[in-house]
């Protein structure tokens, strides 16, 4: 048996390639923080992808922690499937909020945990931004919003793989240094190495008297032979060739 | 309408589960709403995008949400907000735009809510409310706190005409009796409507209804205006919002659908956000025709007021 991990990235692997659909890029940057978040998250914990184009790790995640029958990872992205591009809406408990639209996660993860808070849960809140998500100016009406309130049940984790939908982060809008930006709010950052499962789950493991941003320093289409740290695997789905790369990189990695 | 809102508001404020945002404003108006609501009334500064998703998601955790700000601002801003994290989902949330039309006046366009409702109304589950009178907005808060789905608030300054009673609150009310057609009109303009109808001679009177909930539904429009439309007589509809997406085209088409011919069809509307001029509400909706002299040009009735 692979490991789970290595199953999801199969998965997402070759369910973009049975699609013929991209965003395998942004996907393969933060899978294995979306894994590694569900290994934490306790029962009433949530978890807001707010970079709904990263929806197919989400759900092989889903998948693998069996909050959705693996069956359904085959539809994915067809007609009268429960799994489109983005997250659906009204469908799965897991997916609260059909994202997608960039910008949007962070204040639905603020109020999720300003009404627990409320409520004196112990609940917690994950979100998953993206790195070019910042340039949304609600994602900043977010920050200011759940710095205000304290939110220190919530974790923000930022997928900073660099690359947006025309280019770099750095040469459409730079924001660098980010986390030099996000310092100035009363949040408490630690940056990591996204794809290291041990720094990965330490970080989302601690605890704070602030919300917390987590750095995910990823690469996206990792794994993606030819397509890892470029643009175009944001959008072109792989081709049977690269799907064998990387299937045999993945194997040979376990 | 503020200070009946507030009143409102306050009334049903013991819910525990009630939470109110605003998108900072409510100066002079709210401050009472907020000292008993304490931790649950929540500024959200100037952040309606934020205000707008954190309500969802408080409301997808099962608070009673209710949101407030300037019409203008609590839709245009965060309509994606209100498209995906609100209506998509069918959340319970409350928005509340005062200064509904051209409410807000010489403060100028940005401040302006004359496509408010046709725009909201395109969205799923939402459901608008549109007290013509401050003596409805009680019943309005308390409709509204009933309902399931998302809804929207349209506040003005109540006109109603000295000596008149306001009628009981429904989504329709008749506010004059006559036989020289109808008048179908929302909003607050329906006073200077009631006002200059209802004095009019018994040959030139219409039918006044004022409608304060949207979308129309063809199965709840009371019979007599079914009939009073069948007539062949004038049809005037009066609304403080453009044509496009407004009463005029829901009326329109509800008879379409019905098959009815309105031959002396007339849909007064607002202008628009560009007028090119600024003033008070009441010169905007001069030049917007939305005046009694046009109503009583469209009934056919020389106006020696």
């Amino acid at each position: 048996m692979p490991h789970p991990l290595a199953w999801c990235h199969e998965q997402l692997i070759l369910m973009h390639a049975n699609a013929n659909v991209g965003h395998l890029g942004g996907n393969l940057s933060c899978i294995d923080a979306i894994y590694h978040t569900f290994g934490i998250l306790r029962p009433n914990d949530r978890f807001i992808l707010s970079k709904g184009h990263s929806a197919g790790a989400l759900y092989v995640v889903l998948a693998a922690y069996h909050i959705i029958p693996s069956a359904w990872l085959e539809t994915f992205h067809r007609d009268n499937t429960n799994l489109p591009g983005h997250p659906p809406a009204n469908t799965i408990d897991a997916i609260p909020f059909a994202t997608g639209s960039l910008g949007h996660g962070l204040s639905l993860a603020a109020g999720f945990a300003l009404s627990q808070r409320m409520r004196n849960t112990t609940q917690r809140t994950f979100c998953l931004t993206s790195d070019g998500e910042w340039q949304e100016g609600s994602t900043w009406e977010a920050l200011i919003f759940l710095c205000h309130h304290k939110l220190s049940n919530l974790t923000i984790l930022i997928d900073n793989n660099g690359w947006q939908g025309f280019g770099s982060t750095t040469h459409v809008a730079s924001m660098h240094d980010l986390v030099e930006k996000l310092s100035a709010f009363a949040v408490e950052i630690t940056s990591v190495d996204g794809h290291d499962a041990t720094a990965v789950t330490h970080a989302l493991q601690q605890q704070s008297h602030a919300p917390r941003c987590i750095i995910l320093n990823t690469t996206k289409g990792r794994g993606l032979p030819g397509l890892a740290d470029t643009l175009q695997s944001h959008y072109l789905p792989p081709t049977p060739a690269q799907v064998a790369q990387a299937l045999s990189y993945l194997h040979g990695e376990q | 309408m503020r200070k009946e809102l507030c009143s409102a508001l306050t009334h049903i404020s013991a819910d525990p589960s009630m939470v109110f945002f605003t998108g900072d404003l409510g100066f002079m108006a709210l401050e009472p709403l907020q000292a008993v609501m304490a931790e649950r009334f929540i500024n959200a500064g100037v952040a309606e995008q934020n205000m707008m998703s954190v309500a969802a998601a408080f409301a997808h955790d099962r608070w009673n949400v209710w949101c407030y700000s300037i019409a203008s601002f609590c839709v245009m801003r965060p309509f994606e907000m209100i498209r995906n994290d609100i209506c998509l989902h069918n959340l319970p949330v409350k928005l509340i735009g005062n200064g509904g039309g051209y409410g807000y006046g010489v403060m100028g366009p940005s401040h302006h809510a004359v496509e408010d409702y046709g725009v909201l109304l395109t969205l799923p589950h939402i459901h608008v409310y549109i007290p013509a009178f401050d003596e409805d907005v009680a019943a309005v808060i308390a409709a509204a706190n009933h309902r399931q789905g998302p809804s929207y608030i349209r506040l003005g300054r109540g006109e109603r005409p000295h000596d008149y009673a306001v009628p009981v609150y429904a989504p329709w009310r008749q506010l004059v009796r006559g036989d020289n057609g109808i008048v179908i009109v929302t909003g607050p303009i329906a006073g200077m409507v009631w006002q200059h109808c209802a004095t009019l001679p018994d040959t030139q009177r219409p039918d006044v209804w004022v409608v304060s909930e949207l979308p129309l539904d063809a199965n709840t429009i009371p019979d007599a205006v079914w009939h009073r439309m069948a007539r062949k007589q004038s049809v005037v509809v009066v609304e403080e919002h453009v044509s496009h997406g407004g009463l005029g085209q829901m009326v329109a088409f509800v008879a379409a659908v019905r098959g009815l011919h309105l031959p002396h069809f007339h849909a007064m509307a607002a202008g628009g956000l560009s007028l090119g001029v600024y003033g008070s509400q009441a010169f905007l909706r001069t030049q917007s025709a939305l005046t009694a002299t046009a109503l009583l040009a469209h009934l056919g009735v020389h106006d020696e007021q």
